[in-house]
């Protein structure tokens, strides 16, 4: 896939010592279909955007527990269509200040997709690994590769590759830290 | 290539693209609220920049928790005024100019025909109303936007939906999409552009259009879009305020599905709790009594969807011990609605009527839901919890069977109380 430059000439620098993050494992957090972003953060606590305060209510609406008891490094695994709904970034942001290292599910709605690789939230889209997976089983992921191990049952998976471009975008450290490679003259 | 693909292709300074691409491309407005704007304006400061693209394309919009609820929606707001100041936006609004974001922007002529739109708000896909390539983005989307004009984007698939056939009585745009969510799904459409085409969507009114258009991500849909023609003509063409293009679809388009529905089979629909796509018709719902109505937001709380509510409501009464909750959409509404006689027709039949705001589309403010009820309302979404207390419950309709629900205290059919 290619990315064309209409407005601005400068070339994105090939990123340069900057590792993919691997190495992930942690706890698995089972989730059904179509878990929308009011779930992964219910309206009434949008009047704030402190990460913190976000983590404290991520899943409530799912699952009382979740905030209380999810540790760091544990991954959620849901099934299609996880993060539809609005655009809330606050949904990824609250998955990641709650510990979650990572996101596997069936499939992502396109908007929380989006935002989840603009802030670096790592995802992988597998349906093998959702099927075989239950809470509380231990995964190792390696997010480079797009393999996800399940330690617990002895098994690997492979993820639908993350197009090029995009991480490109991780790799760079998100969109943000694009933009100021790509548009010194903004700065 | 289709309409969609077209406008891709001038965003990105390309002779054609093809779906799967990424592509950058440049952006005619930017779009943002006072939930996702703040994010937006850290990551700004954070990463250093000083300006942005084009003060006159940056659009800030606080409406969400509107008239300011607390402490905390307060600051929220007063971030984005602030930015607003500092960066002499001409379009930011507030106090006695806010709208809700997707009835104003097209309303103010902000977004026009042939625009590439993003917003940090997940139903800036209602603009494909106007025949714009329009999507909801996040924060940190519209914050590079901000600085750079421009954004990344795979070029989506499109997906057609053929109406045709007359309209029933009390069917709108609303019912038209909620019919297509019911049939596909609320991931029907993942990562598509909906096209909206036929000879019933072609006798649509503007109102309906954008209601139709602004439930496309419902269904999972990057963006709705209708081909631009004589009716959008029509309402853009006093609005504008910047140059506008008609694109459409050339006939050998590719679509990656095409959906045919006859409007003749199509009564008004209803959403059960507590996705978009349990669809019913209004009369397949049964028994279920109601605590409160609302009827605004960016789907239904223009001009035609308060008509019809006025025409449905008019010498009734709401059922006892129910709350109607009535909120023009912006500002240009509730004048005209209350120049109309509309307001009277509400007050007498015991409706509160809101200033412009999201309030309880989003369960913030003005309409909350308590624990164990259930509301019918014109808004998009009824998730657990979307309104209110997590075991409330939402039915999503238009607002002629919303009005006649309020009356009767039940889910029911406009007919039951506006006889033939
Ligand atoms: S009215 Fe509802 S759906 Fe529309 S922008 Fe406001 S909160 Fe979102």
């Amino acid at each position: 896939m290619t990315v064309n430059q209409p407005a601005s000439p400068v070339k994105i620098a090939k990123p340069r010592g900057i590792k993919p993050r691997t190495g992930i494992k942690g706890r698995v957090w089972k989730f059904g279909p179509d878990i929308d972003t009011d779930r992964i953060i219910p309206a009434r606590y949008l009047n704030t955007s402190d990460p913190e305060e976000l983590a404290r209510h991520c899943m409530e609406d799912e699952d009382p527990s979740f905030s209380k008891s999810v540790k760091p490094g544990d991954i959620i695994v849901a099934d299609k269509n996880f993060g539809c709904g609005s655009s809330r970034e606050h949904a990824p942001i609250a998955i990641k200040a709650s510990g979650v290292s990572c996101v596997i599910a069936r499939s992502f709605a396109r908007i929380f997709y989006r935002n989840s690789f603009n802030m670096g939230l790592p995802i992988l889209e597998c349906g093998d690994a959702v099927d075989s997976t239950d809470a509380g089983d231990i995964l190792s992921v390696d997010i480079a590769k797009g393999e996800i191990r399940n330690v617990t049952r002895k098994k690997t998976y492979h993820a639908r590759p993350v197009p090029q471009f995009m991480r490109e975008l991780v790799e760079t450290g998100g969109l943000m830290e694009w933009v100021r490679r790509k548009f010194p003259q903004a700065f | 290539m289709t309409i969609t693909e077209k406008i891709l292709a001038r965003g990105a300074g390309l002779k054609e693209v093809l779906p799967g691409e990424l592509i950058n491309a440049r952006v005619d407005i930017a779009l943002g609220n006072d939930i996702t704007a703040p994010i937006a304006i850290s990551e700004f400061r954070r990463i250093g920049a000083k300006k942005v693209f084009d003060r006159r394309k940056v659009v800030l919009v606080p409406d969400h928790f509107t008239p300011n609820k607390d402490i905390k929606s307060a600051t929220q707001c007063k971030v984005l005024r602030e930015f607003a100041m500092e960066q002499k936006l001409t379009h930011y609004y507030e106090g006695g100019d806010v709208g809700v974001e997707h009835a104003l922007l097209p309303e103010k002529g902000v977004v026009v025909p042939g625009d590439v739109v993003v917003g940090a708000d997940s139903h800036t896909c209602t603009y494909g109303a106007l025949g714009a390539f329009s999507t909801g983005v996040g924060s940190t989307d519209l914050a590079a936007a901000m600085i750079t004009g421009e954004l990344w984007f795979k070029v989506p698939e499109s997906m057609k939906f053929v109406y045709y056939g007359r309209l029933n009585r009390w069917v709108s745009g609303k019912d038209l999409i909620l019919y297509a969510i019911g049939d596909v799904g609320v991931d029907g459409a993942l990562y598509r552009a909906m096209e909206f085409a036929g000879e019933a969507v072609r006798k649509l009114s503007m109102d309906s259009r954008l209601a139709m258009c602004n439930m496309a991500i419902e269904a999972g849909g990057k963006s709705g879009i209708i081909e631009p023609d004589a009716v959008t003509k029509e309402y853009v063409k006093r609005r504008a305020e910047r140059p506008f293009r008609f694109y459409s679809s050339d006939p050998d388009a590719g679509y990656v599905e095409v959906r045919e529905y006859d409007c003749r089979k199509i009564e008004p629909q209803v959403a059960c709790p507590h996705l978009p796509e349990n669809t019913r018709n209004v009369t397949d719902v049964g028994e279920v009594r109601i605590d409160q109505v609302v009827i605004g937001s960016c789907t239904n709380g223009r001009i035609e969807d308060l008509k019809v509510a006025a025409m449905v409501l008019k010498g009734k009464h709401v059922a006892p011990n129910l709350r109607l909750i009535i909120i023009p959409a912006t500002p240009d509404i509730y004048r005209e609605a209350m120049e109309k006689g509309y307001f009277d027709i509400f007050l007498k039949a015991g409706a509160v009527i809101s200033p412009p705001t999201c309030g309880p589309c989003l369960g913030g403010h003005m309409g909350v839901l308590a624990p164990g009820e259930r509301a019918v309302s014109t808004t998009n979404r009824n998730f657990v919890g979307r309104m209110g207390d997590v075991t409330s419950e939402v039915y999503l309709a238009n607002p002629a069977v919303a009005a006649a629900s309020a009356v009767k205290g039940r889910v029911a059919h406009p007919d039951e109380v506006c006889g033939l």
